[in-house]
């Protein structure tokens, strides 16, 4: 499989989010974590960004680390076609890819 | 001591960064010397306020509690850029109900969010004498 990408700033603050995008292709993941998360939540330009990237190509998926999402009180918030994953599945992502692009 | 018009600033996400609690702790140093005191949420900022942090699984203390605790510190204007909350997809039913108590009223409770525009909120920027940004 391709590259496990991670982002872990939040959208409104840095272009992070908006750069893995466009280097996010088939076969990979990105994995939102801590303030990167607020990129999963309704509402926001960046969920609308994620759901045309599900729609231009099913070969990306889209994962966010629960706990960060808790932490933050928007589990509720949760926009569509995002996985939940816990510690554990985030090992897992990092051990089904090819190789991590820890975004910062 | 004169009493001077404060405003504190917050601009960042909670839990990311250490802005948040350190902003909250400062706010509650200064509320001892009983200033005139004002907070500010603009930006991710609105996000220190939401209901329901769980942070267990993080391993990070959950300080959004103490948010409930400004009334009782006379620290009850607080401003919500609404802006910023509604490019969030949020709405106050998001975030804490903050009250205060006012002694002059038989401590009649009331609201101590103020959800403003951004026009509105830089015209109370302007009235401050001290404005500490996080």
């Amino acid at each position: 499989m391709g590259l496990l990408h991670t982002v872990n700033k939040s959208p409104f603050e840095s272009n992070t989010f908006d750069t893995c995008l466009g280097y996010a292709l088939d076969g990979s993941t990105v994995l939102l974590i801590e303030d990167g998360v607020y990129a999963a939540t309704i509402g926001t330009r960046a969920s609308e960004k994620i759901q045309q990237k599900i729609q231009s190509n099913n070969d990306v998926s889209f994962a966010v680390l629960g706990p960060d999402l808790q932490a933050r009180g928007l589990e509720n918030k949760l926009a569509d076609g995002i996985k939940v994953v816990d510690y554990e599945g985030f090992v897992n992502l990092v051990a089904e890819h090819d190789s991590v692009q820890s975004w910062l | 001591m004169a009493i001077k018009k404060f405003m504190y600033t917050n601009r960042k996400a909670p839990y990311g960064t250490v802005y948040a609690l350190e902003s909250l702790e400062v706010v509650l140093i200064g509320a001892a010397f009983d200033q005139d005191v004002s907070l500010a949420f603009i930006g991710d900022g609105v996000y220190q306020l939401t209901k329901g942090q769980t942070t267990e699984a993080i391993g990070q203390k959950n300080f959004s509690p103490v948010y409930a605790a400004l009334g009782d510190y006379d620290v009850n204007k607080i401003y919500i850029e609404k802006e910023s909350l509604e490019e969030r997809g949020l709405s106050l039913d998001d975030l804490q109900h903050l009250v205060w108590e006012d002694e002059d009223e038989d401590w009649a409770e009331k609201d101590s969010i103020r959800l403003v525009s951004r026009s509105e909120l830089a015209d109370v920027m302007t009235e401050q004498e001290i404005i500490l940004s996080f």
